[in-house]
């Protein structure tokens, strides 16, 4: 192709058919994210709501939607809710997830029926997130199943929703159950990826399998662990829908299980745009911050990160 | 050719999209009420069903005219989320889709009633004084406006009682009579000690927190907000908390919340629990409902504990819900409204043969007391009690002056932020904190107490 462009000097153009193929792409981009984008920005500095059926504002007022966010909510709470319950799900998410691809690519163990598994484990993915939530509610309300089952064994009924550890700990096992499938293919992706000779060159000079697994896999996959965390915790940050259904959008007991969106979503029963907006933004900036963060920390020390596909881009 | 068909086609689509505007302003102009669709809006099928039978299905409805109904559920808000919309949108709806008639809640009436987005049934819709003379005055008090006009009209008046178990009634305190058990929970101190008896023989007084929120929550005496916008926890609701906190505390109920699967469990056989505080269309709907063994066969004893309930006053009055008919500002079918809210809500013999059929209690004074005193009236349900007498004599006592346009918020928010006092995770004052949250999360114009 390039070689025929050089000999050729007047033939045909497709330049223009890679622009046109690209244009939808940023005409949706620009009307569902850029503009809204920019009006969140701009609705901030607003006071901006509903009581009952009377519009209020909108009146411009500066900074005061972000002082009132920052200062005189429980947002760093709310903040901590969000990283703890995705923390909860997330390190055995990433341990179980490399343990299952480790398994599933070695040479050694030749497991079988891995297409089988892979589609299992990768199963609740597919499933709904909120429909998801509902059969957990019901499955842990107070006289659901778990509970009869638990009083058929002889224990005692234990209200799950009702306490701080159990409503968390529900939450993160339900985006653990949903995810590790998912971590895990991608991680397969990453090892399958890795020049069989290496591993080789490795074993003969007999390094050990866990040896193996730390200096050359890890190091080998970085750029997979980084994207797999920098999307988790995106993903983490923004987490809604599971504990929204299963807490009744209650937020769980005191406002343990309240998530930064959940408290977003407080607003909108008075269309409080403004101070939404605030918080929006503010999100957004954290959000861009730890990703930043987080890519730079673990790609810089590695001066020649393994690419995945090979050649010159 | 390509050009100039694009023109044609541009044109036309201006003016399909410009000609309900100009057609709708004309029409108007002329009358607003020869509309050929009718739009009703509500949250449930209950008005449906009875504008099926009662009104279409007695051939009250126009041929040319198209009755829709958009039912959006309540929960999350959803119908009023809808219903705002759409009336915010209604000056430039096509007339077809104009909201005429949509129904509303106690706990939000205000809202609407307080806006120019419904209309006054006398002077805007037709109804006369006459007309509205046999309803029950509080059902007219909740939907009145600051000016005095009144916005809505309800087919429904909804008293509460405490309905109970004769046969635990029979167990603890010995005896089943409606007016040995009246006697046994006249006042507040009575039923606390009437569930320490029950507890003792491992009943239940009640199924969860929020069973007795209602006759508390009527009873307050101020409104949630004053008139400085700061929010008002009335001496009634704190009494409300104390009770609720001891009966957790001392077991008494089973921590079940308002509609979730343990409460409807407990309504039901094989439930320990002793009784439910319940307004007219909680007895006849929900708590029969959940009363059978098996929904399917016949609604009779020996299906269930069917028969087994009974009902009495209880220790203080109070009403529950009801829904109230209003019509939209800008619908084109006034006259066909004005007709559907006199025969739903103004005329005895319909209203009573809706009681009749349905056991529910409806609004109008004269034909309630009828069956009330009408000794063949009584319901198998609760054992061949007249329970419409009992209705009559709670209705008189429905005071709705502290009500507020903000109501439902600090109702739901209330429940669910002392749910973690009751259960040992919070502290008082933490959770009164939360309450106070979440209110100003919901209605951010309001400020805390100092």
């Amino acid at each position: 192709m390039k070689m025929l462009s050089s000999q050729k000097r007047n033939s045909i153009s497709y330049k223009k058919w890679g622009y046109i193929f690209l244009v939808p792409f940023f005409v949706v981009y620009t009307v569902f994210s850029l503009i809204p984008l920019f009006s969140t920005v701009y609705y901030s500095f607003f006071e901006n709501y509903m009581s009952g059926l009377k519009q209020i504002g909108p009146n411009y007022v500066g900074i005061e939607n972000y002082k009132t966010i920052l200062l005189e909510t429980d947002l760093p709470k709310y903040a901590f809710n969000t990283i703890f319950i995705w923390l909860l799900g997330f390190i055995p998410q990433i341990v179980v997830a490399m343990i299952l691809a480790i398994w599933f690519t070695s040479l050694k163990i030749k497991l079988r029926f891995t297409g089988f598994f892979k589609t299992v484990i990768y199963m609740p993915n597919l499933i709904m997130a909120a429909a998801f939530a509902m059969l957990f509610w019901a499955l842990f309300s107070d006289i659901g199943p778990i509970n009869n089952l638990l009083v058929a064994m002889g224990y005692e009924r234990i209200s799950f929703l009702q306490n701080v550890a159990g409503t968390r700990g529900l939450v993160a096992l339900m985006n653990f159950l949903m995810w590790f499938g998912n971590t895990t293919i991608i991680l397969m992706a990453g090892i399958m990826g890795i020049d069989n000779s290496i591993l080789e060159a490795a074993q003969i000079d007999g390094a050990s399998t866990w040896r193996t697994f730390w200096d050359v896999t890890i190091p080998s996959i970085k750029p997979i662990l980084v994207y797999v965390l920098i999307t988790s915790l995106i993903g983490g940050l923004q987490m809604f829908d599971v504990p929204q259904i299963l807490t009744n959008s209650s937020g769980g007991p005191n406002r343990t299980s309240m998530t930064m969106i959940m408290y977003l979503n407080k607003h909108l029963f008075s269309k409080n745009f403004g101070l939404a907006g605030a918080l929006s933004v503010i999100l957004f900036i954290v959000t861009a911050i730890l990703s930043v963060i987080i890519y730079r920390n673990l790609t810089e020390r590695e001066p020649k990160p393994v690419k995945l596909k090979g050649g010159e881009h | 050719m390509k050009k100039s068909r694009s023109i044609i086609a541009l044109l036309l689509v201006l003016v399909m999209a410009l000609s309900p505007v100009v057609l709708g302003g004309s029409v108007k102009a002329e009358t607003a009420d020869s509309g050929k669709v009718l739009n009703i809006w509500g949250w449930n099928e209950e008005f449906k069903g009875l504008f099926e039978t009662y009104f279409q299905g007695a051939g009250l409805v126009p041929e040319d005219v198209e009755v829709r109904f958009t039912i959006v559920p309540s929960t999350d808000n959803a119908y009023q989320n809808a219903l705002d919309q759409a009336l915010l949108d209604q000056e430039n709806a096509a007339d077809d889709d104009k909201i005429d008639l949509f129904l509303l809640e106690a706990d939000y009436a205000l809202k609407y009633v307080d806006s120019d987005f419904t209309l006054d049934i006398m002077n805007d819709v037709g109804l006369t004084e006459e007309d509205l003379a046999g309803q029950y005055k509080y059902t007219q008090e909740i939907v009145t406006d600051g000016n005095g006009a009144i916005k809505g009209t309800s087919w429904q008046a909804t008293p509460g009682l405490f309905a109970y178990r004769r046969s635990i009634a029979l167990d603890v305190l010995g005896t089943d009579d409606p007016e040995a058990v009246q006697e046994a929970l006249s006042d507040w101190d009575k039923f606390a000690a009437v569930a320490e008896q029950m507890a003792a023989k491992d009943y239940k007084m009640l199924s969860g927190f929020d069973d007795a929120y209602r006759p508390f929550s009527n009873n307050m005496t101020n409104p949630w907000v004053d008139e400085n916008n700061v929010i008002n926890l009335d001496e009634n609701m704190v009494k409300w908390i104390e009770l609720t906190k001891d009966f957790t505390d001392k077991g008494y109920h089973n921590k079940s919340r308002l509609w979730d699967d343990q409460w409807s469990a407990d309504q039901g056989p094989g439930s320990n629990v002793f009784g439910f505080f319940y307004s007219t269309w909680g007895i006849n709907f929900t708590l029969l409902g959940n009363a059978l063994e098996d929904p399917e066969a016949e609604q009779a004893v020996g299906n269930g504990i069917y028969g087994d309930y009974a009902v009495v006053e209880g220790p203080q009055n109070f009403y529950w819900g009801g829904s109230w008919l209003a019509a939209a500002a800008g619908s084109d079918n006034l006259g066909l409204v004005r007709d559907i809210m006199y025969t739903m809500t103004c005329d005895k013999d319909t209203m009573q043969q809706i009681t009749k059929d349905t056991q529910d209690f409806t609004n109008h004074e004269e034909a309630m007391a009828e069956l009330a005193a009408d000794d063949e009236f009584a319901s198998a349900f609760l054992g061949g009690q007249n329970h419409i007498a009992l209705f009559v004599e709670s209705a008189k006592g429905i005071d709705m002056s502290n009500m507020s346009a903000y109501d439902q918020g600090m109702n739901e928010n209330l429940q669910e932020a002392f749910v973690d006092y009751f259960n040992g995770n919070v502290d008082y004052d933490t959770a009164l904190d939360n309450f106070y949250t979440a209110v100003i999360e919901t209605y951010p114009d309001l400020t805390r107490p100092e």
